[in-house]
């Protein structure tokens, strides 16, 4: 039996590097081809990192990094502050309304992105009427886009501890509302919060078709511009781009396993 | 008086209390359910506002209806092949350390990939085997073999299918990891306690608890990949081969007369064809659910 084991094992390393080598030569080899693109021009990167000299010889790429990450913070404000005290208070009060929020916030997956935009242009004539036509009131799509990634990992956090007992321990000591979302259950679904702002975060820099189609600008529309005038520098900033949300989401994977550990460990 | 005294304070609360959730469906409703109504319903809307049913009649003109098959296609081959990559590569996961830095990296990686797609990828193959990439002018000097001999494939259909397959594989790594991880060790060797050879322990045990996982996990990558917009838009500048596509032109080119809303009723077919499949996905997540939970 040790014997048929340990066969197999040695198998599945040979598989299993089988396929990692190979499949690895797939996914390096592009972002291997960036470097090499991005590096035939001695300038590119050097100026990539030189902020003032990059906004003045690519002033729509830097309004457009600038745009994304306002765009960012701010649908994740918004998007925290819509969908959390909101799941707690259905959780808390009307858990037969449970059914029909999930089902709202899942909704945008099977609403591609195109197909909102279609809809969203009549409702954005009007908030260009109110707010003007400024890319930050993109913000408002946004978070419907992240609506079903959020509202995921809030529930999951929210499912992890038990926020009946917790609210009413805190009513009964004389708590109003706010208190017990904002200083009791709050505080217990930080990680939960953190990571949904962080996925949030990571969709917003990565967005492109409403921007492009709505006639604002972001990261990846400004991107797709410099396309067409500067091969090398639109591939040094996509680059770029992908190795910086590439460190967002191992951040977050990081702070995922420590919430597991502390969970064991208590 | 008295009955109205009692019903009082129970009514009032459950009031408040769905007071609390206005913000959000206000919120909802504006910028998720209007634009969707506005979809459905333009796409039975005549020029003149009146109901009309020439825009879903103009779906079966030719040429929407190539797009829809191009798109078709494209998915479903771009959701076959990661499927299959993307399951081999979960299998190999599993079988190391778990929790280890490998699987870490990977799964972070792939989460980038799956989801940060969009332009930097089209721009990433254009880097690569565009006309001037690395791999297209490589091949080229070392081994004089022109990658576009027979025309520039990366702009059509087979471009499309191969860009796409690279951010299938790492979505369906994210999606099949978790019922990889259910199949436990202890049924293997139950099958091999009992005789059962490797091949028998596929067919009949593993394949089958797999099967609806699997399934379920492609057609959530058909669905991924058909209403994938950014990275064709990127990389396609001249026709509108697919669907996406053909509702840019719908949107930002000049409207032809007794067509305003062709773009909508193009977005209803794609909601239609992505709903479908959703379904059927949820369908057989239950299935897994069951036995993977």
């Amino acid at each position: 039996m040790a014997g048929v084991i340990a066969r197999r094992h040695r198998k599945q390393r040979i598989f299993r590097w089988a396929v990692l080598v190979v499949l690895g030569i797939f996914f390096l080899l592009p972002l291997a081809a960036m470097v090499e693109f991005s590096t035939r021009n001695a300038e590119t990167w050097p100026l990539l990192v030189n902020w003032p000299k990059l906004s003045d010889t690519y002033p729509d790429l830097a309004e457009g990094i600038v745009s994304s990450l306002e765009q960012a913070a701010l649908t994740a404000v918004l998007m925290l502050v819509l969908l959390v005290p909101t799941a707690i208070w259905v959780r808390l009060r009307l858990p037969k309304l449970r059914r029909l929020v999930e089902f709202l916030c899942l909704l945008p997956l099977t609403i591609p992105a195109i197909v909102l935009v279609v809809g969203l242009a009549p409702v954005y004539a009007w908030v260009t009427y109110f707010l003007g036509g400024s890319s930050l009131t993109l913000v408002f799509a946004y978070t419907i886009l992240v609506l079903p990634y959020a509202y995921r990992a809030i529930d999951a956090g929210l499912s992890g501890i038990d926020v009946k007992t917790l609210a009413e321990a805190a009513r009964s000591l004389g708590a109003s509302w706010t208190t017990v979302i904002l200083r009791v259950v709050l505080p217990n679904i930080r990680s939960a919060v953190l990571s949904a702002a962080f996925l949030t975060v990571a969709l917003v820099l990565g967005e492109f078709t409403i921007a492009s189609l709505l006639n604002r600008t972001n990261l990846q529309v400004s991107i797709e511009l410099l396309g067409k005038s500067s091969a090398t520098m639109s591939v040094a900033v996509s680059l770029a781009a992908l190795l910086l949300a590439f460190v967002l989401l191992l951040l977050l994977s990081l702070a995922g396993d420590r919430r597991r550990s502390t969970k064991e460990n208590s | 008086m008295a009955d109205q005294a009692v019903a009082a304070p129970r009514r009032k609360p459950r009031g408040t209390a769905l007071l609390g959730t206005v913000p959000f469906f206000a919120y909802v409703v504006i910028f998720l359910i209007i634009p969707t109504l506005v979809v459905v319903i333009g796409a039975f809307a005549g020029d003149d506002g009146g109901v009309s049913f020439a825009n879903v009649k103009a779906l079966t003109n030719g040429y929407i209806l190539d797009a829809f098959g191009r798109s078709i296609t494209l998915s479903a081959v771009s959701a076959v092949i990661g499927a299959i990559l993307g399951a081999l590569l979960a299998y190999a996961l599993v079988t190391s350390k778990a929790g280890g830095t490998l699987r870490r990296v990977v799964t972070s990686a792939a989460g980038v990939l799956a989801q940060f797609g969009g332009v930097t990828l089209a721009f990433a193959f254009l880097a690569t085997i565009g006309l001037s990439g690395f791999v297209t002018v490589w091949l080229q000097d070392h081994l004089s073999i022109d990658l576009y001999a027979n025309g520039v494939w990366l702009f059509e259909l087979p471009g499309l299918i191969l860009v796409y397959t690279y951010f299938q594989i790492p979505l369906m790594l994210i999606v099949f990891l978790p019922a990889l991880d259910g199949i436990r060790p202890q049924w293997r060797e139950a099958a091999e306690s009992l005789g059962g050879t490797t091949w028998q322990y596929w067919t009949r045990v593993a394949g089958p608890l797999l099967a609806p996982a699997f399934l379920g996990s492609t057609l959530l990558l058909f669905a991924n990949a058909f209403s994938a917009y950014a990275t064709a838009a990127a990389l396609v500048s001249q026709g509108s081969p697919i669907i996406p596509l053909q509702i840019r032109g719908a949107l930002t080119s000049e409207v032809v007369l007794g067509q305003q809303n062709l773009g909508k009723a193009m977005a209803l077919g794609m909601v239609i064809v992505v709903a479908v499949v959703m379904a059927l996905y949820a369908l057989l997540e239950r299935r897994t659910a069951k036995w993977l939970g």
